[in-house]
């Protein structure tokens, strides 16, 4: 093999592997992105059931029950039109109150019951996610989110 | 009449920040030297007037002058006084106020070390740096004036935010600050290199200590936020992928890949181009992380701003600064930047692939952190990044650059033999291969494997240093005193490497070890977590300054032997009605043991979050390690003697 070739060789394999790594990190990006929607669009069926998404609403006074025995806690959130069940299993954050807006990362079940694994609420007392507060039709304050996941 | 004093003064540094770019430029463009001479007392003077703005806001916060808007919405009379201070930098307007400070104090730094530089190459860094200035006290007067008054002012302030009200917060901004802020530095250097259109070596050996020192001040400011993270958010997670960290996360890369690239520029005089790009990349992405910070686009615990009009401001001074240094650059590049020659096997080399390798990693995280942004502003819909992509992406990235590391730190300049590497690291390598191995019979679970190969990898780190050490060392005829004697530069590359090991051994034994678990638990209660027993003994109220707080009292035991009393708290702050989890730690070396309250559920019965955090100290002490590396580098003896010989310094530059 001339240099030329040789090199030429190196070049190509250089840029192969290169390709593969984009190919597989966007592949990897791609698993991971995960969409907002809001109550009315998960009621309208827009929402996907195979992949974890974002919810966001406020939680409806009143809705809030939790188990006796264990951490697990359901809770309904609206956009005020339309409402979704979540439920989760775990410690809330801190600023999680009935009436608040929050945000909820999970998997909507066959039963139309969103199987939160993360739920977000803000460290301030006036707040309104941003998703929420599109949602919901009107812009509200940005502000800090605190999590409640383990 | 105070505050209106300050205000007068950032005027004033406004003006002579104007100065220090205007002066230099005409006399360049005029050719008339002593036009230059303007620029560096006027770059002292700012940072005069800056230090007596930036007290008069602290006397602000110290005296209650509820008067201030500013202070009126981030302090109280009930804060207690190491807050109050703090609090000067605990929102938007003052921490602009601190990055101005900041930034006017390492051009002071420039302008007191400057005289080996020749005159025009010094003039040019000093108005490139007050060019950063006039674009920040510009940002800052116009859309976020610390001094504004709010009238009538209010009888009390609306209080901190509770989060912030901590010993994290106080020292946290400030350390990122001097990071971000020092990147300015080289930055500025590139830009008169490409300006003037000469590139020395010596330019690279006076680069080095200010971008090493930028990025140790960096590497201690992230570490600290992640601890702060730790321990104050109440749930046990010290990195999130969250934005913001994100946006210090990406310059402290590309700004180690830069002072890893000044080194081979310095030493060889290659990779000019590549060194050049660094530095204004590195400087780029934190004005980026300032812009993504303070424009309210991001939803995280540091964006206090909501203004879109900040938004828009800061993302001027981003494009400016982003696409006048690389027009800079597309154009008197070539003009600089011839490279050195080496073989395809030698330090060059593994450095280069590390260098390219921590680009990509910014690059992917770039992609993760703006991608949901630009969608956003596209009105494609909401989208979020979930951690699952960093943590993949960017945890196989690491491996080979770890790899590359072991066998950089070893290789020779210029040219060097495989067969010579093996011979000397197969003992590292079998070291690290067997570590992995028995770390893989050891630990159970879905992480064993990322246990296994971070062991693997910071063996092989530790390892291929020491073998370095003993390379350096064994042959004399003192070891000892051979040890001894080496360089601060290279004693500083030691442990810096070792620190990195110890961050990658603490990160991938955290996540491997660890344990955790949500409880319902009432006082009486106990519960078993691995080895450890917890036990619920009593509920308590408890008064603080500005607070209320329940205090659970929590006894810890091993083996039936006490370990630990915690004592976590859930308080709530009465002039913001915010409510803060206050977790109790016993800290070790080899593990944490971590208590925080949920939630009241009925009577005395509380959610309750316990774990066990194994090594998770680790993670700090590598960043520790590795910023006190970055210190001795940074004070080596070889750039104190370019200060005093700058002469002869730059005869060897050339030489070798």
């Amino acid at each position: 093999m001339t240099p030329r070739r040789k090199r030429m060789l190196i070049i190509g394999l250089l840029l192969a592997g290169m390709g593969v790594a984009t190919a597989l990190i966007l592949q990897a990006f791609n698993q991971n992105l995960m969409y907002f929607y809001s109550p009315s669009d998960v009621q309208a069926g827009k929402a996907p059931d195979a992949r974890d998404f974002r919810i966001g609403g406020l939680v409806v006074a009143g809705s809030v029950k939790r188990a006796t025995d264990k951490l697990a806690v359901e809770f309904t959130l609206s956009d005020l039109k339309q409402e979704v069940v979540v439920r989760y299993e775990g410690i809330l954050p801190d600023l999680f109150r009935e009436g608040q807006g929050i945000v909820a990362n999970g998997k909507l079940g066959p039963d139309g019951v969103f199987a939160a694994r993360e739920v977000l609420a803000k460290h301030d007392e006036n707040y309104m996610p941003p998703e929420v507060a599109e949602a919901l039709g009107h812009p509200g304050p940005d502000a800090t989110l605190t999590r409640s996941a383990p | 009449m105070i505050p209106e004093i300050g205000l007068f003064l950032c005027l004033l540094a406004l003006a002579l920040a104007a100065v220090q770019v205007l002066f230099p430029a005409i006399g360049l463009l005029r050719g008339e030297t002593a036009w230059l001479a303007m620029a560096r007392p006027a770059a002292r003077a700012q940072f005069v007037c800056l230090l007596a703005a930036f007290a008069t806001l602290v006397h602000a916060f110290l005296i209650n002058d509820f008067s201030l808007t500013y202070v009126a919405q981030n302090s109280n009379t009930a804060l207690p006084w190491q807050f109050r201070v703090s609090a000067v930098w605990g929102a938007h307007e003052g921490s602009l106020l601190l990055w101005a400070l900041i930034l006017a104090g390492w051009t002071l730094m420039v302008t007191l070390r400057d005289r080996q530089l020749p005159g025009d190459i010094a003039a040019v860094v000093t108005a490139v740096l007050g060019l950063v200035s006039v674009s920040f006290l510009t940002f800052m007067l116009f859309t976020s004036n610390p001094f504004a008054r709010g009238v009538p002012a209010p009888p009390d302030g609306a209080d901190l935010n509770p989060l912030l009200q901590d010993f994290g917060l106080i020292v946290h901004p400030p350390m990122l600050y001097m990071g971000y802020v020092g990147f300015a530095v080289p930055f500025a250097f590139a830009i008169a290199a490409l300006v003037r259109g000469r590139l020395t070596p010596g330019w690279a050996r006076w680069a080095r200590p200010w971008a090493l020192t930028a990025w140790l001040f960096l590497t201690i400011g992230i570490a600290l936020g992640s601890w702060w993270a730790y321990y104050e958010l109440g749930w046990g997670g010290w990195w999130f992928w969250d934005p913001v960290e994100n946006a210090s996360f990406m310059p402290w890369l590309l700004g180690t890949a830069l002072i890893h690239s000044l080194a081979v520029t310095d030493k060889r005089g290659a990779f000019k181009s590549w060194t050049v790009l660094l530095a204004i990349g590195a400087f780029s992405l934190s004005l980026l992380g300032t812009f993504l910070v303070r424009s309210g686009v991001l939803t995280s615990v540091h964006a206090f701003a909501t203004d879109p009009a900040r938004g828009v401001f800061i993302l001027c001074i981003l494009g400016l600064c982003v696409g006048g240094s690389l027009s800079l650059y597309a154009w008197r590049g070539p003009q600089v930047l011839a490279g050195g020659s080496y073989s395809p096997v030698s330090r060059e080399t593994f450095l280069l692939a590390n260098s390219l390798l921590l680009a990509v990693s910014t690059a992917t995280i770039l992609l993760g952190t703006v991608y949901p942004l630009v969608i956003d502003a596209l009105g494609l819909g909401k989208i979020s990044v979930g951690p699952p992509y960093f943590n993949l992406v960017f945890g196989l990235l690491m491996i080979p650059l770890a790899l590359a590391l072991g066998w950089g730190q070893f290789a020779r300049w210029k040219e060097d033999s495989l067969g010579r590497l093996w011979l000397q690291l197969r003992f590292a390598a079998g070291a690290a291969l067997i570590a992995g191995l028995c770390l893989a019979f050891v630990i159970d679970g879905p992480a064993r494997v990322t246990a296994a190969v971070g062991i693997a990898l910071a063996v092989w780190i530790v390892a291929s240093t020491l073998t370095g050490l003993w390379a350096r060392c064994a042959g004399r005829a003192s070891p000892l005193a051979a040890l001894f004697s080496q360089p601060r530069s290279f004693a500083g590359q030691a442990i810096a490497h070792c620190g990195f090991a110890m961050s990658i051994a603490g990160v991938c034994l955290t996540v491997a070890m660890s344990v955790d678990r949500h409880e319902r638990m009432a006082p009486g209660d106990s519960v078993q977590l691995g080895v450890y027993e917890f036990r619920f003994e009593s509920l308590n109220e408890f008064a603080g300054p500005n607070y209320q707080a329940d205090e659970a009292k929590f006894t810890i035991y091993r083996d039936g032997k006490l370990v630990s009393e915690l004592h976590p708290q859930k308080r709530f702050y009465k002039v913001r009605g915010m409510p803060m989890t206050e977790a109790g730690i016993d800290a070790g070396f080899t593990r944490d043991l971590y208590v925080s309250l949920g939630e009241p559920l009925e009577g005395k019965t509380w959610s309750v979050r316990l774990h066990y955090k194994a090594y998770v100290r680790w993670i700090w002490l590598g960043a520790i390690l590795m910023a006190v590396g970055g210190l001795l580098a940074a004070t080596d003896r070889r750039y104190r003697q370019t200060a005093t010989q700058p002469a002869a310094a730059g005869l060897r530059a050339q030489e070798s």
